[in-house]
């Protein structure tokens, strides 16, 4: 009686797990689908480019204040946390080239990244959802007009154009906090402080990889929260964990694609 | 010119083998306010769907202006949805664009008129329901009533051939609901189009519609004039039309023995 | 078109991410630096490049006239050929001398070009006959001890003197340990 009941369960179990596995499996490729969808219904978004600007403003320009005070922050972080290691060793002048290189290879494009999904990619989901919950998605569908081309497009590539601006501008500001603790604060010399920096950060491979990797995120972050709203019930707690799952899928798939990125990037 | 504007014939469609039309005909004659009426969860808004192509039948086929819904392309589909207007249970207005953005968006996505054609036309569309002076408002600052003239300007906007309301009438007050019914009937001989109605709503319905189905268990029940359907004999009929609480369709949902139910220890 | 707020606060962001990227470029990468316009080749051999890399800077008198282009080994001499790069503006005889220095105790390595007295000058594709390696920190140190470990030989028997003259045998090994003990141990 119980070796059955305890079998049950774990049929029950893995039921569930197989369950899982295969609505994930399911989800990515829908999601996949959606990507190739708006990829070959972007056309309409060029021909009429202020659809597209009027996104970059909700995703790019309202992101602006969060991205600037983190960036400055973490430069500011990092310069402190720099300085302190880098004082036992005598070479407080290379701090420059610390927070640099951190914040262009890495933390520019993954935090900014991450915090676009928070901020951004939440909200281009709830949008999404909310016009499907309530229709308006049908409602373009009967008027001939395909969603994805007039709703979808649009948004994917403020996202893909937004996210590289904000990142580039993270680092910028990040450096600028570092400047802020390093130079005047702590004493390191200005001029040891940008020299070596400059000595040392290359542009193609350090610079442009990083673009290049906030490129990349940008068109994940996109999509995800995009395809995570198109594809909500219809409901307002459909909604609101589609909304969590943004977060969730989105984080994961940046610090993924960053080692898998940053492996290439290495090697080559 | 094909007499019958939409044409159903011998529709099946359902969800995962649940069946929810088994074998629906019916015909919408142009020029014609038809009503599609039907207790809720009778599919009555998946049969709009299915006229629209949003969804593929089982079995049977839709016609629409002679051509089968279901094999069109994706271009033949836009291509019958543009001689269409729907008008969305809650209006389904763009929130993010104006009233009168909402009106002009099929407008400026389908021709290639001037800003100021399209402004005299958005303007007159609103004025057809009675709201140019709300043109400037957005979609939040319409109450449910006024949401659903604005919706329906947008509806007919490029003029369709057909308009299709789902449950116009629900969650209006009685003045926007006698003001909704006598823009669908005004508008639907004002622009010589074929009106397909789903509601529940008995009174109104039977006050504007030229011709009612019923329809009831995936078939259509009854069917003909409101005249002849209020002084029909047909239960099901005679239940929905009159409101009673009991009659074919029961008031319980199927269950078993009540007393035993009531005496079982463990469900 | 009309415009709108939106299409201004748009422009703004847009300058702004072109104006930071200008700005990594300029301020914090070296992509000024690498920018030195026309160019011609030469190469060096050498048998020890230390820690040199391509794209690395080569200098004059401590002013930047090139940077490396590429590096290879020769199979046949088991050297390595360094292409430098050189800025057409300058010219160097053909007797120029090529060391690897090291910008700093740890900084990075590069190379500098010490004029010789020659008429005439290096051409594309011409190769500095006399160069110097870079110094290997390991070889400096084991150099050193050794000539330590000698002097006190000579100098005084301490009773340290046959642990430091192990330590000099044993060579590269047992200074990759603890060099710094044992540099100080016979000093005393």
């Amino acid at each position: 009686m119980t070796r059955v009941s305890l079998l049950v369960r774990l049929v029950l179990v893995l039921r569930k797990i197989g369950h899982r596995f295969v609505d994930r499996l399911w989800r990515l490729g829908a999601g996949a689908r959606l990507f190739w969808l708006t990829l070959v219904s972007s056309g309409e978004s060029f021909k009429r480019p202020w659809l597209v600007i009027r996104e970059v403003y909700f995703t790019g320009v309202l992101s602006l204040i969060i991205i600037l005070v983190s960036a400055f922050f973490v430069g500011m972080v990092l310069g402190l946390q720099g300085y302190n290691t880098l004082q036992r060793y005598g070479s407080s002048e290379a701090i420059g080239v610390l927070v640099a290189l951190a914040l262009v290879r890495e933390l520019g494009p993954v935090v900014t990244a991450l915090l676009f999904a928070g901020r951004a990619g939440t909200a281009i989901t709830a949008e999404i959802g909310l016009m499907k919950a309530t229709e308006q998605l049908s409602a373009m569908e009967m008027m001939a007009v395909s969603p994805v081309a007039r709703v979808i497009a649009p948004r994917f590539w403020a996202g893909v154009i937004s996210m590289p601006i904000l990142a580039v501008l993270f680092s910028m500001v990040g450096i600028l906090g570092g400047y802020m603790v390093a130079v005047p604060l702590i004493g390191v010399d200005a001029g040891a402080f940008w020299s070596q920096m400059q000595a040392n950060v290359d542009w193609r491979d350090d610079i442009v990889n990083g673009v290049i990797k906030s490129v990349v995120f940008g068109v994940a972050c996109t999509i995800i929260a995009l395809f995570e709203g198109y594809d909500a019930p219809p409901t307002a707690e459909g909604v609101s964990r589609a909304t969590t799952r943004t977060v969730v899928t989105s984080s994961l798939a940046v610090l993924g694609l960053d080692f898998v990125l940053t492996s290439f990037m290495i090697t080559v | 010119m094909i007499q019958n504007i939409v044409e159903i014939d011998n529709l099946s469609f359902g969800y995962k083998g649940r069946l929810l039309h088994k074998g629906i005909n019916m015909v919408f004659p142009r020029g014609k306010v038809v009503a599609i009426m039907g207790g809720s969860g009778s599919g009555k808004t998946t049969l709009l769907r299915l006229v629209g192509g949003q969804i593929k039948p089982n079995k049977g086929e839709v016609r629409v202006d002679g051509k089968v819904v279901h094999q069109q392309d994706r271009e033949g589909i836009y291509e019958l949805r543009r001689k269409m207007g729907m008008l969305f249970q809650h209006g389904a207005l763009f929130t993010d664009l104006s009233v009168y953005e909402n009106v002009a968006f099929p407008m400026r996505e389908h021709t290639e008129l001037p800003e100021s054609m399209i402004r005299d036309l958005v303007l007159m569309k609103l004025h057809a329901v009675g709201l140019r002076g709300a043109h400037k408002l957005m979609p939040a600052e319409l109450s449910g009533g006024m949401a659903r003239r604005v919706a329906l300007a947008r509806a007919i906007a490029l003029d369709p051939e057909i308009i299709m309301y789902d449950e116009p009438f629900a969650g209006l007050d009685p003045i926007s609901m006698g003001v909704i019914c006598d823009l669908i009937r005004t508008l639907n001989d004002a622009l010589g189009a074929t009106s397909i109605i789903v509601s529940h709503d008995v009174k109104e319905t039977f006050l504007i519609a030229d011709y009612v189905y019923f329809v009831a268990d995936g078939v259509v029940a009854a069917e003909g004039t409101p005249k002849d359907l209020e002084i029909s004999s047909l239960p099901f009929v005679h239940q929905f039309v009159h409101g009673e609480k009991d009659g074919p369709v029961p008031f319980h949902y199927a269950a078993g023995d009540y007393k035993q139910d009531l005496m079982e220890m463990d469900p | 078109m009309e415009r709108t707020t939106i299409d201004l606060w748009v422009g703004i962001f847009v300058a702004l991410g072109v104006a930071a990227l200008l700005g990594l470029a300029m301020k914090v990468g070296n992509l000024t630096t690498s920018d030195i316009g026309e160019t011609y080749t030469v190469t060096a051999n050498f048998e020890n490049i230390g820690g040199l890399k391509s794209r690395a800077p080569v200098k004059s008198a401590g002013v930047v006239v090139g940077r490396v282009g590429g590096i290879k080994f020769d199979p046949a001499s088991f050297e390595a050929v360094v292409s430098l790069n050189i800025d057409r503006r300058y010219q160097f005889p053909h007797d120029t001398f090529a060391n690897i220095y090291t910008a700093g105790l740890l900084g990075e390595q590069y190379i500098a070009l010490e004029p010789g007295g020659d008429e005439t000058n290096l051409k594309n594709g011409d190769k500095i006959a006399q160069t110097q390696d870079a110094v290997v920190l390991e070889k400096m140190i084991s150099q050193f001890l050794y000539n330590k470990a000698s002097e006190t030989k000579e100098a005084a028997p301490a009773p340290t003197k046959s642990k430091a003259a192990e330590s000099t045998e044993t060579g590269d090994d047992a200074l990759g340990s603890n060099p710094l003990d044992k540099l100080t141990a016979p000093a005393k």
